[in-house]
Order: structure tokens, then sequence, then C-alpha cells
């Protein structure tokens, strides 16, 4: 990394922002204008001071963000999606790795896209990888319950945030029900109207994982569809296959307590 | 009382635990009665689904990928081209549709097959109206993709196609349904139904089941190779017909947009490997199959014809048969290349592509600075993500050791085939008896304690 080694002497500059992702595109953009020497950018809500940089706050505004968004999506369709997987990943100092490598990207021989290479290249692309992993587990294993109000309920506790990733997933599939997904990790949720999907946060007096005690917040239909599903978990296994440790590598230990399927095994 | 006629119509089921005292009593005891009816239509489904389900199991496709088919009018489901699987059985299959047979009554008498007549098996039959509202209703909770439904053929094979495309036409027509249908093409149906089925599945398949025409005569005498083969004819007429017709009328409706696939029985009737490579790779070519899969044989019957009960299913086989149609697909290699009148059988102790390569000492090393696409594919241990990733790398550097291990290439092999930006290589002219060797022994396998070391000395 070699990246502006001949500023050294100038003092460095730590960001702090909101912990939001247009918060951080903010940080991207203001170090670029000012052509700060970088020293790390933080969330808030952490707050470390450096010995030897000065540190400043910076407010999110959405057109700054906005520009930096659409500036590295025209570089590359591929980087845009890159970053923003990669920063939900909430990986200790993602921000700075994420700014070398949108720095990296703004290089005038192209920049280092697809330079496998290159080790800062290849942790983004793996914690990009990561988060685009557990977003299609999540689009996999979300369970919903029929509520006695009439919605389809779910709860999740994914390793990262993708609930903004699976969002659209949901949409345009379950168009015709209200549904919620709730992650109790992060304590927000999404709800779909019907008309459009809504963040909110839930009051949860209990989590609604896979019990076999039945709830009276689901109605009678939904256990016996949970039954059906579950005989035919059962029904559809080859017994002269048996691969237990296969079946686990693919359905992870910790999503079982919200897998109907999984009731027996919790 | 709709309910009585459609037991399984979600939408009648909210109202059962809400009694309501001001109402009338007959009203009351009418819901009653509606609720003790669902009770039991509910066990008599859970009955069908075991027995139907169970029946199903041995197909093993489970593909739910490659259909575009968008939510319309604020519908039910959503493909955009990517599979979910959704959950994984014990056995580490993929769960992603909802495979059920529309019944187990057959008049066929397949040896191989657990649903043939003469087996003693309990027998059940889904209404039209069941499987639909089980798709739904499955669907809706995120459970599956959608449908896979096959069916025992029952009177004759279009009666059972027809009731077949008429689950498919009222889950798309009805329900409004976009999630994945795939439909089972009925050996022997008519080419008119098969166009129908068509319009509302995304992949049709017909197994063929038995690789060789006489094997077929052993084990199914009932059934003529053409049976299988006039299907898939017409499937792909229908698919060649679409791709012709919407270049002319844009609003041409869309036929099988996920293809077809087959599938073929793995150590029933004694056939080689290359039997099998070499009809998959016909049924590739004729038919344009977007797969053919390889199904192990599981023991279902004592039979004189067949393995008896109890016997081990072919796993490792079925493994290396399908890195081999990996190679054929992905790969650019050749069926002749892999398998031929020398190698009629598929090595066991190594994958194909490393038995290729030692077979082939004379390609390599490949330089993994210079060499093309195509080369680079062919080296062992070396998938096609790492060629990709080798490929961008290098215009930025020469590559060296340490480079190709971040990017994940399997180095226990790929290191005595390449050479690279390094002073050490590990490629000496070694001959592929010892090669193999310093492999087998630096190398774990998943199937390796199914085989002894000492077999193989003798198959050499």
């Amino acid at each position: 990394m070699a990246i502006r080694n001949d500023m050294t002497m100038e003092t460095a500059t730590t960001l702090i922002y909101d912990g939001s992702f247009n918060g951080f595109l903010t940080t991207v953009f203001k170090a670029f204008e000012e052509r700060l020497h970088i020293a790390d950018i933080q969330k808030n809500s952490i707050g470390q001071n450096g010995l030897f940089s000065k540190t400043e706050t910076v407010f999110t505004q959405m057109d700054k963000a906005k520009r930096v968004w659409n500036g590295i999506r025209n570089k590359s369709n591929s980087a845009i999606k890159r970053i923003y997987f990669a920063y939900l990943s909430g990986h200790k100092g993602i921000e700075v790795l994420l700014y070398r490598y949108i720095q990296g990207l703004f290089q005038k021989d192209g920049g280092i896209s697809g330079d496998f290479s290159n080790d800062l290249y290849l942790k983004i692309s793996q914690l990009a990888k990561s988060v685009g992993r557990e977003k299609h587990r999540m689009e996999a294993f979300v369970r919903f319950q029929y509520t006695q109000d009439g919605i389809y309920f779910a709860n999740i506790e994914p390793d990262f945030d993708v609930l903004p990733l699976i969002s659209k997933h949901f949409k345009s599939r379950y168009a015709d029900q209200e549904w919620i997904i709730y992650d109790i990790k992060r304590s927000y949720g999404l709800y779909y109207n019907l008309k459009s999907v809504e963040i909110i946060s839930l009051d949860l007096k209990e989590i609604h994982a896979n019990s076999i005690l039945k709830s009276s917040v689901f109605s009678e239909t939904e256990y016996h569809y949970q039954q059906l599903w579950n005989d035919y978990f059962r029904s559809t296994n080859i017994k002269s296959r048996i691969n237990k440790k296969l079946h686990v590598q693919h359905v992870p230990k910790r999503y079982w307590k919200y897998l109907s399927e999984k009731k027996e095994a919790v | 009382m709709s309910v009585m006629l459609q037991p399984f119509k979600y939408t009648n089921y909210g109202i059962y635990p809400k009694f309501n005292w001001n109402i009338s009593i007959i009203r009351n005891i009418s819901i009653f009665l509606d609720y003790i009816l669902m009770t039991m239509s509910f066990e008599r489904i859970r009955e069908k689904l075991n027995i139907l389900a169970d029946a199903a199991k041995y197909d093993v496709s489970c593909s739910s990928s490659g259909s575009q088919r968008t939510n319309k009018n604020k519908g039910l489901g959503n493909s955009t081209g990517m599979g979910i699987c959704h959950s994984y059985a014990e056995d580490g299959r993929c769960i992603s549709l909802l495979k059920i047979l529309l019944t187990n009554h057959c008049i066929f008498d397949c040896a191989y097959c657990v649903t043939r007549k003469s087996n003693d098996v309990q027998r059940a039959a889904f209404k039209i109206q069941e499987v639909v509202d089980l798709t739904i209703n499955f669907y809706r909770r995120n459970y599956i993709e959608g449908l896979f439904l096959s069916s025992g053929i029952f009177k004759s094979p279009d009666y059972t196609m027809e009731r077949l495309v008429r689950v498919a036409k009222k889950l798309r027509l009805e329900e409004n349904f976009n999630g994945y249908i795939h439909l089972k093409s009925i050996p022997g149906a008519s080419d008119e139904l098969m166009y129908e089925a068509g319009l509302y599945a995304d992949r049709l398949s017909v197994n063929i089941e038995i690789p060789t025409i006489s094997g077929l005569r052993l084990l199914a005498p009932d059934k003529q190779h053409e049976d299988f083969t006039k299907p898939m004819l017409a499937v792909k007429n229908g698919i060649d017909r679409y791709r012709s017709e919407k270049k002319i009328i844009r609003s041409t409706p869309t036929y099988a947009p996920a293809g077809q696939s087959t599938q073929m029985i793995v150590g029933a009737t004694g056939e080689t490997d290359k039997d099998i490579m070499y009809s998959a790779t016909h049924y590739y070519k004729t038919y344009k199959m977007k797969r053919v899969y390889y199904s192990g044989y599981v023991p279902v019957a004592e039979d004189s014809r067949l393995p008896s009960i109890g016997s081990k299913v072919p796993m490792l086989r079925e493994n290396r048969l399908y890195q081999t149609d990996w190679l054929l697909r992905f790969y650019g290699f050749n069926v002749t290349e892999l398998l031929n009148d020398q190698h009629p059988n598929l090595d066991v102790d190594v994958d194909p592509k490393l038995g290729w390569a030692l077979r082939n000492l004379q390609h390599f090393p490949v330089d993994i600075n210079t060499a093309d696409k195509r080369t680079l594919a062919r080296v062992p241990g070396i998938g096609m993500l790492s060629v990709n990733k080798i490929i961008q790398a290098r215009r930025f550097r020469p590559l060296h050791w340490e480079h190709l291990k971040k990017i994940g290439i399997a180095m226990n092999r790929a290191k005595y085939f390449i050479v690279c930006n390094a002073n050490h290589w590990y490629h000496k002219d070694m001959d592929a008896l010892t090669l193999k060797g310093l492999i087998l022994k630096t190398s774990q396998g998943k199937f390796r304690k199914n085989y002894s070391t000492q077999l193989q000395l003798f198959n050499e």
C-alpha cells in the first residue's frame, strides 16, 4: 500500500460519521475534496482518538453521498455493489479499507478492479462475498408464520446486516401478502403493507423461534402447514444416502432455531 | 360452504378459532363441523403427502434456476433465474421444490421403480386442488421455490399428462403464480399435450433411466425407447419454435424457459461409465438438454435382474460422473478424451481431470502467466472461477505461488502441473504412477475411506 506515503508528514485526520452508509459516502466525498490524509474513519458510537491525528465530525449530506455513489457506479457497476456489500459486513475498520479501495479505483492506470493478486482487493472481495452469501441464506432460510392478523411474520438473526439487501427480493416475490421480517440482533425489521416496504421496530415480548409449543399469535392452520412441511422434509430424505456432515455444512446449526423443519432437532 | 368442496383452501381458515357467541348457535355448529372437517382433511393430506413425497424422492433434479418469470399484477412469486435451496435433507440434497407425485398408481412394471405395478406399497392420489393449495401455502411461507410434479401412469399416458398440465395451468391462470414449475413429461404423451405443458411449466423432463437400450429391454419390457425420446423431441421442437417466433412476434408466449432435463440410473444394469457418458453426450447434443442427472441406484426391490437390497448406493461413481459432466460442459473437454475403449471406466481414486492429466503428461507444465483460458482450465486443481481470477490478476503483475494460494486454487494437485514466476517449481519429470502416489499421499478425499489403496495396485 504505497498510496499517499509522500504525505505522511502532514497531520492525519480521523473522520467521524453517523454510522450510516450515506454518512460514510459523505466522508469519502470530504476526504477527496479536501485532499485529506486519512488516519481513520469511525462511527460516532465508537469514537477512539488517535494520539497524533486531529478529529473531525462529518454530517451526512445526501447530495454528496449520491455524487460519490454515482461516481463509483459510472466507473464500475460491480465495484459499487462490492463496496456496499463489504460495508454491510460491519468488519472492524471496514471504512478505511473501503476508502483505500475507492482511491485505488480512481487511479490513473485504470484502478485495481480485478486485481486478485492485491491484498486489499482480495480482502474487500472476500467480505463482499460473505455478505452476499448471508443475503442468499436469508432469502432461503426465512420462514414465515401466518399470524391471526393475517400477516406473514419471520424472525431472523443474520451474521450481517442484510435486511436492506433482501428487501427487494421479498417485495417482488410476495407482492400480494403482508409480511414482516424482523432482525432480532439489530432490533429492526421490514414491513410490507401491500404497497411499499417500511422500516419498523417492534416491542417483541417473545422471540418467535420455532418452538414445539403453539403460540396464540399464529393461526391454527399455520401449525398444520408447519406439520406438513416437517413431514415433507422427512419423507424426501433418502435414508440409504444419509450424509449428516453435508447436511450441517449446508444448513449451519446457528440457523436451526428459526427453521420449522429443524424444530425437533433444536 | 366452499370449505366442504375445497377443504384446503387457505382463505377460509382464519375464521375457525374465532368463536363469536353473539351469532346464532347454528352458525357456531357449522363452524365447529368445519373445524372437524378441516382436521380430518388435514390428516388425510398428511398421509398422502408422506406417501407421494416418499415415492418422488428418487428423482434427483432439484434445480429451480434458469427461468425468468417476473411478478405480474401483484401476483404471487417471482423467478429471477437464480435458484434457491430452501433447505437440505439429511442426505445432504437440496430441497428447492415441492417434489411429489400426483399419484403412485401405475400401469407399468419397471423393475427399478418403487411405484411399479407389482410392488406391494400403499397407494394414494392427490386431487388437483390439493396440489395447488399445498404449493401455494408452502410458497407463501418461503419453504419452496415452486413445484416439481411427477406421476405414476394411470389409465393412459395422455390421461396422466393432461392432469399434470391442469395443475400447472390452474397455478398460473387462477392463482397468478409465478414460481417455478417442473413437470414430468409422461413417456408416450401426445405432442399437443407436451406443447401445452411447456406453456405453463418452466422445465419439462422425461427420465431415460436406463442408459442402454438392451438394459431398457431387460428392466422395463413394456416401454419402448421411442416412448422416451418422442416427448423430448416435442419439447425441443417447442423451444426451437418459440425462439424463432419470438424474433418476429414479441408477444409469443414463453415455452419451457428453463429447458428440459433427463436422468439416468447408475449401477443397475452393469453399464460402463463410457456407456453412460456417451449417451449423456447424445442427449445434450440431440435434444439440447439443460442437464442430464445421474442417480446412483438405490435398491428398492428384490429382483434377480438387479443389485440386491442392501447393496451400497454407488455414490462415489455418481460423483465421478458429475465431475465428468462438468468437464464436458464447462471445461472444453471432449468425451472421447476422458472415456474411450482403453479407459471405459473413470478412475476411482482420482478425479477425472487429474486422471486425464496423468495420462497426458506431455501437455504439462503449463505456464500460469501466459497460457490461454482453455489450457488453464485443463490443469488439475484449477476450477473455472480460479481460471477467471488468474486471467484478471495477471494483467497487473506476474503471479507467483503466494498469489495462486490466495486466489484459492488446489495447490496440492495443481503445483505439479504448472510453472509461475518463482525460483522453485514442483514440476519434475516424474512418471504418472509416482506423481499419482505423491498426490494421493498429500491429499484427502471425501470418499477415500470407501476404497483401499491396496486395491488400486491391481488396477494399474
